[in-house]
């Protein structure tokens, strides 16, 4: 029995990786659940339109954080701005074009400042309708649905390329790649194209699944949500290349996967909204593609968000897809071709290589 | 056209694996390399096919379109059936369908594959497998055949057919180099090259690497004390005994083959 302890710990203090993630993942979970695993909901972005909107703003509980007002603008342009997501809650004051009386519009895809909203409205005995916009019925599924196909599409996504690439490696084939007469670059798409084929599929049967069996609803523009889907798709295909270039093995591959997906889970705003964060971790938030994600389908699916009011978040997929792309392509690159370029044109069947020691070919 | 490396030097870190080997792959021919583990043969073979950056010294090499390479791993797709992994090396090298169909049914024939095509990579035995490696790998023609140890583990009858294989490729015009962890295959080929600690302990056609032995190999009946320049050879013991010294007595003459002819040289450097 001594002899298998003494062995199971040599093997662990060779595994750093194992080290890492035994101490790693206590720690983040505990960041995690410290410091973002929070409903508490302090501070609700608001607008105030129609006459007297700047009293009205200044009588507001103080859950509003009221950061705009526009005495001239009608109730449609509230709806309007809560379209965009940048506001969770509008005040309609009375008198305003398309309300008669006041009203208090609330952004329904933001599940927990709607209900801190209607709750503090109760609470300061404030005789205005409250008006739930995108999401009547404050519907819980409604408002995870959108986030799980993105976390579905992070599992596919990520785990599904990353398991690919390291069986290639596992099984010595990607050897056998490097030395054919193949670019690093066919490797990379020739390998991550039917998991963006299959993960685009899984995209529809989802989408399709969510809006059949739950109801959601669909209301933004198809080619928006195609143009997120696909971006996000990059970004996860990308990790899930990165991820394999730095795993010699498949359980490798699913750790670290899940290392991606955990944080995606918690600190996306698909469960706890990015705002309730402590303003220690919220950054990460910033850093995860689940979040833009997260943003753009929710807004697609319930606000009908147009894609001007989704520039942001279709910006930062593209640009944290381009960053792992580039990382993945550096780290596949090394990989696959520690010695060969790019295969030499072949304008001679004959075509010679001479490869003279200390180039950097 | 002459494949091989020119003072080639491979490093790892601060370890040396080849040190300014040279060494030619003649086309037409089957050639091998030997050595001990660790003596530099598979880090040879993978910076002649490009898989390893040389330190010092060069390669030359054709196209990778005109390269075939067996790795170790065999390159044989567990998931997919021998049918597909010829599919997959046919569309690589982008064999067209005629040579394709005409090549992979010479092949299989002789590799003893015919009857297994839509059996899956994983499902073949390791011998099978190895097979099927190196009909990958030859699959296009290519000028310069380049086999990491295909015949490791691989029984007799499966071995019998590598070598007609390897023959058939070189007879077709290919430069063929294996390494090999088995002398008496090595002896088959027309150009050995034998490998000590990352350098040339000797090179040269088999018969040729035997009848420059220096000195003469004797036959004793036990072990000698001290043991020296001996080596046990089946029930027995041989015995080198270098120019200018004599034979113990009694001792017969023993006739010298490669695997003599290889310890000899060994013998030789540490001496």
């Amino acid at each position: 029995m001594w002899a298998i302890v003494v062995k199971e710990f040599r093997e662990l203090r060779r595994d750093r990786r194992m080290v890492a993630l035994m101490v790693a993942v206590p720690l983040l979970l505990l960041v995690v659940f410290g410091y973002a695993a929070r409903f508490d909901v302090h501070s609700v972005p608001a607008e105030v339109v129609g006459p007297g909107a700047a009293h009205a703003a200044r009588s507001l509980p103080p859950l509003f954080d009221v950061t705009r007002v526009r005495p001239a603008e009608g109730r449609s342009g509230a709806v309007s701005d809560l379209r965009t997501g940048d506001y969770a809650a509008a005040v309609v004051t009375p008198g305003a074009a398309g309300a008669g009386s006041g009203e208090l519009l609330v952004d329904g895809a933001n599940l927990f400042d709607a209900q801190a909203v209607t709750r503090a409205v109760a609470q300061a005995h404030l005789a205005v309708p409250v008006t739930v916009m995108f999401n009547p019925r404050l519907n819980t599924s409604w408002i995870m649905v959108p986030g799980v196909i993105g976390i579905l599409l992070v599992f596919v996504g990520t785990l599904a390329t990353s398991l690919g690439v390291v069986r290639e490696r596992q099984t010595g084939t990607l050897e056998q790649l490097a030395v054919m007469p193949f670019r690093p670059s066919d490797v990379f798409i020739g390998k991550v194209a039917p998991y963006f084929l299959l993960a685009s599929l899984d995209t529809v049967v989802v989408v399709a699944a969510g809006l059949g069996l739950f109801g959601v609803p669909f209301r933004g523009s198809v080619g928006v949500f195609v143009l997120g889907s696909l971006l996000f798709l990059f970004v996860t295909l990308s990790i899930g290349v990165l991820i394999s270039s730095v795993s010699e093995n498949q359980g490798q591959a699913i750790q670290l996967t899940m290392m991606t997906l955990l944080p995606q889970i918690l600190m996306s705003g698909f469960v706890f909204p990015v705002a309730s964060m402590g303003v220690g971790v919220r950054w990460i938030s910033f850093l995860l593609p689940l979040t833009y994600f997260v943003e753009i389908s929710r807004g697609v699916m319930l606000r009908a968000a147009p894609i001007g009011a989704l520039w942001f978040p279709l910006a930062m997929l593209a640009a944290l897809g381009a960053a792992a792309f580039a990382l993945s392509i550096v780290r596949f690159r090394r990989d696959l071709a520690p010695n060969i370029a790019a295969p030499p044109s072949p304008p001679a069947p004959a075509a010679r290589e001479a490869v003279a020691g200390g180039e950097a070919r | 056209m002459s494949w091989g490396t020119d003072g080639l030097t491979v490093r790892y870190g601060d370890r040396v694996a080849l040190d300014e080997v040279s060494m030619e792959v003649p086309a037409e021919t089957v050639s091998a390399v030997v050595g001990g583990d660790g003596s530099g043969k598979t880090t040879l073979l993978r910076a002649l096919v490009g898989l390893v950056r040389p330190a010092a010294g060069s390669v030359r090499r054709p196209s990778r379109r005109r390269l075939g390479y067996f790795s170790a791993a065999t390159g044989v797709y567990p998931d997919l059936t021998v049918e597909e992994n010829l599919d997959f090396a046919a569309a690589g090298y982008r064999v067209g369908a005629a040579t394709s169909r005409r090549r992979r049914g010479e092949l299989l024939e002789v590799a003893g594959l015919s009857g297994a095509t839509r059996r899956l990579g994983g499902q073949l035995s390791g011998g099978m497998r190895q097979k099927l490696g190196v009909v990958m790998a030859m699959l296009h023609e290519p000028e310069l055949l380049v086999l990491d140890e295909p015949s490791t583990g691989v029984d007799p009858v499966s071995r019998a057919e590598l070598s007609s294989l390897l023959v058939r490729a070189a007879a077709s015009g290919a430069a063929v180099l294996l390494s090999t962890a088995y002398l008496e295959e090595a002896e088959r080929a027309a150009h050995v090259v034998v490998l000590d600690r990352g350098s040339v302990l000797t090179a040269g056609a088999p018969d040729a690497l035997v009848a420059s032995v220096p000195g003469v190999v004797v036959r004793v009946g036990e072990r000698p004390r001290p043991p020296g320049r001996s080596w046990r050879r089946g029930a027995g013991w041989r015995q080198w005994v270098p120019p200018g010294e004599r034979a113990p007595a009694g001792a017969q003459p023993a006739p010298v083959d490669l695997e003599d002819a290889v310890i000899v040289a060994a013998l030789g450097r540490g001496a």
